[in-house]
């Protein structure tokens, strides 16, 4: 199996504040990765550093073999990385003044020059797929937030990504709307997708994940197959989060 | 004192004709300076925001400069002041259609400034993350949505200018202002003829007005 995420020795700050400490992590391709830890303790960053969003200050990041180097140094394979890593955000990020259609086509029309007609075919097909086939003509702000999530998750599929990161995609929704949306995850990790995901589902997490990753003040501090982290976690930062989290 | 005042309306009605001479100069001028202080109001707005302080300082200085002297005074250095300066004058028209986009210009950088730096960090996000370019996410993704927003202050900047042509009639261009002062000269109906300038100005600035409701009703409905 081939790797599609390498990082190695990945330091990064905020000013002077350091967020990251010597990540080193590798993801392999169809593998899902879930990544836990409290608020603030560097996943977002983490995640945000594979697709460029983040810039780093040391260490070393290869997507699907295109290195990125750290700020400053060479930045030339950040346009295919972001062509091949599709991203979902806590608060949908979908655009507001596109139809949800158009949502989804905007990218594979502007980034790969595809014609109008496949385009618009391949969003149709992919809304259906999330479940939603029939909002394409409405404007975002007319779905439920679930809907919205699953438009995003549609039209980053619609790029084909090799990756796709999520970050906490079920945090700014309702209660009722979590499963469907975590049911669209799902099926994607069903049919290979790899996977790197931020999320506080520990449900998911241990059903879905091939490997949970416990972040600590941006060090990970435990890694290992869900049920191993959450059953028998080594560390007791994991097993004191872990208590807190799963009382709920 | 016992005012004997009377309004005339026959006199009012009778400078119409006279004064509608100078609205294709107010309404050109303000246009003409509208659009190019629209295009300059993106340039600079957008330099004003560009991370390259050489970029910035540049634009910040320009839209500070027009946004801090009169426009009266602009439009006098303008048409007294520039032709020492490229050895030729420069007729009224020009010189006033330069000072309403150089003026307007500087508070539609103001406008489109606020407007991009309006639209939420999570839309760019959202752009470069599906491959977009830097470019590609401005204009088709953050543009459409900050210039949705800009559409009321644009509209109160292009009422302003219309009224700021008005000032124009020092130089000596013939918009309604200038007309009424050369009507009343002849006629000393001043009050009937000051009336009828405003009414006109009125009924552009209405019209600007009831353009941009619908323009911004329009852009409601689909968004
Ligand atoms: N753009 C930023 N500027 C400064 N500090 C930031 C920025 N983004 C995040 N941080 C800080 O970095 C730390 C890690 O943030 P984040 O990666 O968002 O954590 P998490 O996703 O685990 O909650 C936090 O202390 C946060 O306040
Ligand atoms: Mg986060």
């Amino acid at each position: 199996m081939s790797q599609i995420v390498k990082i190695k020795g990945m330091n990064k700050y905020f000013g002077k504040l350091h967020v990251l400490k010597d990540i080193d992590l590798t993801v392999e391709q169809g593998e899902v990765v879930v990544i836990i830890g409290a608020s603030g303790s560097g996943k977002s960053t983490l995640i945000r550093c594979v697709n460029g969003l983040e810039e780093y200050e040391r260490g070393a990041l290869e997507v699907d073999g295109f290195g990125l180097a750290p700020k400053g140094g060479n930045q030339k394979s950040l346009a295919e990385i972001r062509k091949e890593v599709g991203m979902v955000f806590q608060q949908f990020n979908l655009f507001p003044h596109l139809t949800v259609r158009k949502n989804i086509m905007l990218a594979p029309m502007k980034v790969k020059n595809t014609s109008e007609v496949v385009a618009k075919a391949t969003a149709e097909r992919l809304l259906e797929r999330v479940g939603i086939g029939n909002q394409a003509d409405k404007f975002p702000t007319q779905l439920s937030g679930g809907q919205q999530q699953r438009v995003a998750i549609a039209r980053a599929l619609a790029m084909e990504p090799k990756l796709m990161l999520f970050d906490e995609p079920t945090s700014a929704l309702d209660p009722e709307m979590i499963g469907e949306v975590l049911d669209v995850m799902r099926e994607l990790a069903k049919e290979g997708m790899t996977m790197m995901v931020v999320t506080h589902e520990m449900g998911f997490a241990r059903e879905v994940a091939d490997r949970v990753i416990y972040i600590h003040e941006g060090q990970i501090v435990e890694e290992g197959k869900p049920d191993d982290v959450f059953d028998n976690p080594q560390n007791e930062r994991t097993q004191a989060f872990l208590s807190r989290v799963l009382a709920h | 004192m016992d005012s004997q005042f009377q309004f005339d309306w026959q006199a009012a009605i009778n400078s119409i004709p006279y004064l509608a001479k100078g609205i294709p100069y107010t309404l050109m001028i303000s246009f003409g300076g509208l659009v190019i202080g629209f295009v300059l109001g993106i340039i600079f707005g957008l330099l004003s925001i560009n991370k390259k302080w050489y970029l910035r300082w540049p634009a910040t200085a320009y839209i500070e400069i027009f946004r801090g002297t009169p426009i009266l005074v602009q439009v006098l250095f303008i048409f007294y002041g520039l032709p020492d300066l490229i050895g030729g004058p420069i007729d009224p028209i020009t010189a006033g259609i330069a000072a309403i986009a150089l003026n307007s210009g500087a508070y539609i950088s103001e406008v489109v400034r606020g407007g991009v730096q309006s639209i939420d960090k999570g839309q760019s996000e959202a752009g470069l993350s599906l491959g977009l370019s830097r470019t590609q996410t401005f204009w088709s993704i953050i543009w459409p949505q900050a210039f949705r927003r800009m559409i009321p202050p644009l509209g109160n900047q292009g009422i302003v200018s219309i009224k700021d042509t008005s000032l124009f009639s020092v130089i000596g261009v013939g918009e309604l202002v200038r007309q009424g002062q050369v009507y009343i000269a002849n006629t000393f109906t001043a009050f009937e003829v000051y009336f009828v300038v405003a009414i006109m100005y009125l009924a552009i600035t209405l019209s600007l007005s009831l353009i941009l409701r619908l323009l911004e009703r329009r852009g409601v409905a689909s968004a």
